[in-house]
């Protein structure tokens, strides 16, 4: 295999609070190839936005604290870099979208205004006007918004959900990036408009080369738009394989649960859900984080942590795959 | 329906509550007086060390509307030029206390939690433990009373409020997400701070600003009352009115009439600050 364009190996971060730590990632592991789409799935709360923030340093730190692990982007360690190298890794080669397309832009400014100060800033303090005002209208059709000219004098609150989740994809795409990592990008939008944005997404990172880290609770939107699928529970990652393969033959019993959870137009499966609730990660649960919810659980399971099991086109964090059995 | 102009809506906006306007007017007309003294006092030479006994004690009459002090000269006039070194001592504090206060409070608020918020703030704190006035008269008194160590006695008391101000706002604005987005975008501090942040504060610090001007205005006039503003014979409200006030009650006019007219300019900047304040507030235009 070649050389990842991101890996995480075993990070782990706590969140300081009253009376001791919140475990809320325990020895993540993550891979991401050159120009892969690979799918982040999991129950609100599992952790993947903090993985992302993590990645991005912009954990709050306090409370965050990163425990341990590694974050390699493209060989360099993400997590020992200074200010002025994690501003450049920003404005060059990884960029970030939120859920919430109406909040990620500033209120008192126009949508040109942020463009600008974006290129400017990926470009590095170019200050030509001209030069500025192709740069963005560019930008702003890249994403398949309508009169780019009009659309940079607005300000946000002039412009649809829609619109303005385009307009952030434009703001974070203005110049090349390697890797952009899409944190539910469509949720607080409707279906349609949700679905729009993700084809945006797929159509400029087809063109651009660009790898895709995207983050979903929705299995649909998972199975549509990535080639490979990292399943994580409770700050843990389960499952990881290609899309197709993991679809077709789940292995691990919380990716089989939560498959099986996906409400069907025939009416079954509709109110099984999984027993149980995701732990508290103040006191998480012993051995595998799965283990009071499983119904294989063996006693095992509460005893020690499952490493990856499998090959490396599928891997499964559970004791029911080791060696010799199944 | 007449055309729909930016102008015309903040307009609208300001004139619905008639008070705004009010205050709007008194303030342009202090200006005024204030900027045009030497033309519009009937007696503008009256501002300095001018001395007729001749006329000195008249109660207010056509010539002299306001009436003449004990040193003969036209109270009006003196009123006039004192909205001069009010107004210049207004302005002076707030160009001073707003640029320091309001940088202090974004990059405590911005690294909330850090060293330099516990520093800036804790010092925040012991200026507002000390009552202002007394702070302020302890540091005229210690330096040479006149206008300028009055405003700086002033500014170095007002900060602070500031300060706090912006604190609060920088604390909550830190978390949105437009201010994560400029981040990820790879914004230096700066840039977040005074472009990201701040643009997000200026309507409450304008606000502000508008209702200081007349407390400053006040503060102002008391350090005068007590003798350590605007030396004599230059002419300031709060010396007028201690100076009249020995002649209390028979010759009221002397301490009245400057008393009036510190009332009427703080109350034209509060009317005026309340309605800068609904200018910015959300409700429909």
């Amino acid at each position: 295999m070649s050389q990842p364009l991101l890996e995480l190996q075993d990070l782990s971060v706590h969140f300081r609070v009253y009376g001791g730590y919140l475990r809320v990632l325990d020895g993540v592991n993550f891979r991401v190839a050159p120009q892969e789409k690979v799918g982040l799935v999991g129950e609100t709360g599992c952790g993947k936005t903090t993985t992302m923030k993590t990645i991005m340093r912009i954990l709050p730190q306090p409370p965050g604290i990163v425990r341990g692990g590694k974050i390699l982007f493209k060989g360099k360690e993400v997590l020992r870099m200074d200010t002025g190298e994690v501003e450049q890794m920003r404005r060059r080669e990884i960029a970030m979208i939120f859920q919430d397309p109406t909040a990620a832009l500033n209120p008192v400014f126009t949508i040109g205004e942020q463009l600008f100060d974006a290129i400017r800033y990926a470009t590095g303090k170019e200050t030509d006007h001209r030069f500025l005002h192709e740069v963005a209208v560019r930008a702003l059709e890249e994403v398949a918004l309508p009169d780019p000219a009009r659309i940079l004098t607005n300000y946000p609150i002039q412009l649809s959900g829609g619109m303005r989740q385009r307009v952030c994809i434009a703001l974070a795409l203005a110049c090349p990036k390697e890797l952009l990592i899409a944190d539910e990008p469509g949720t607080s939008l409707d279906v349609t408009i949700q679905d729009q944005i993700l084809r945006l997404i797929h159509r400029l990172a087809e063109e651009r080369k660009m790898a895709v880290i995207l983050i979903s609770h929705s299995l649909g939107v998972i199975r549509d738009w990535t080639e490979r699928v990292w399943v994580m529970y409770a700050g843990t990652i389960v499952e990881e394989a290609e899309t197709q393969e993991l679809f077709a033959r789940p292995l691990h019993p919380y990716t089989q649960a939560l498959l099986r959870c996906v409400p069907k137009l025939t009416g079954e499966g509709i109110a099984k859900g999984i027993p149980g609730r995701i732990p508290d990660y103040f006191d998480p649960p012993s051995g595998c984080r799965f283990h009071p919810r499983c119904p294989y659980r063996m006693e095992v399971c509460s005893r020690e942590k499952p490493r990856l099991y499998g090959t490396s086109s599928h891997q499964v964090a559970c004791f029911l795959y080791q060696e010799g059995k199944r | 329906m007449g055309k729909r102009t930016v102008w015309g809506k903040w307009w609208y906006k300001f004139s619905r509550n008639p008070l705004s306007v009010v205050g709007l007017g008194i303030v342009c007309g202090i200006v005024f007086v204030a900027l045009f003294a030497p033309w519009v006092a009937p007696y503008p030479e009256h501002a300095g060390p001018y001395v007729n006994y001749g006329e000195a004690n008249r109660p207010p009459s056509f010539s002299h509307p306001f009436g003449t002090d004990a040193f003969g000269r036209d109270i009006l006039s003196r009123v006039f030029f004192a909205f001069r070194s009010s107004l210049l001592m207004g302005l002076v504090v707030l160009a001073i206390v707003v640029p320091v206060g309001v940088t202090l409070g974004l990059v405590a608020g911005y690294f909330k939690e850090s060293w330099l918020d516990v520093f800036i703030m804790r010092v925040t704190d012991i200026f507002l433990s000390v009552p202002p006035l007394i702070l302020a008269l302890a540091i005229t008194s210690v330096l040479k009373p006149n206008l300028t160590n009055a405003m700086m006695a002033v500014s170095v008391m007002w900060w602070p409020w500031y300060t706090r101000l912006v604190y609060g706002m920088a604390t909550s604005l830190r978390n949105e997400y437009f201010v994560q987005s400029a981040e990820l975008l790879g914004a230096s501090k700066f840039h977040i701070l005074f472009r990201e942040i701040l643009p997000n504060c200026v309507s409450t610090i304008l606000t502000k600003m508008t209702l200081d001007m007349g407390w400053v205005i006040l503060i102002g006039a008391a350090l005068s009352f007590v003798g350590l503003g605007e030396q004599p014979p230059k002419p300031a409200l709060g010396t007028m009115v201690s100076d009249g006030a020995r002649y209390l009650p028979e010759h009221w006019w002397m301490a009245v009439f400057p008393g009036l007219a510190i009332m009427l300019i703080v109350l034209g900047f509060n009317l005026l600050g309340d309605g800068i304040g609904d200018l910015f507030s959300l409700e429909e235009a």
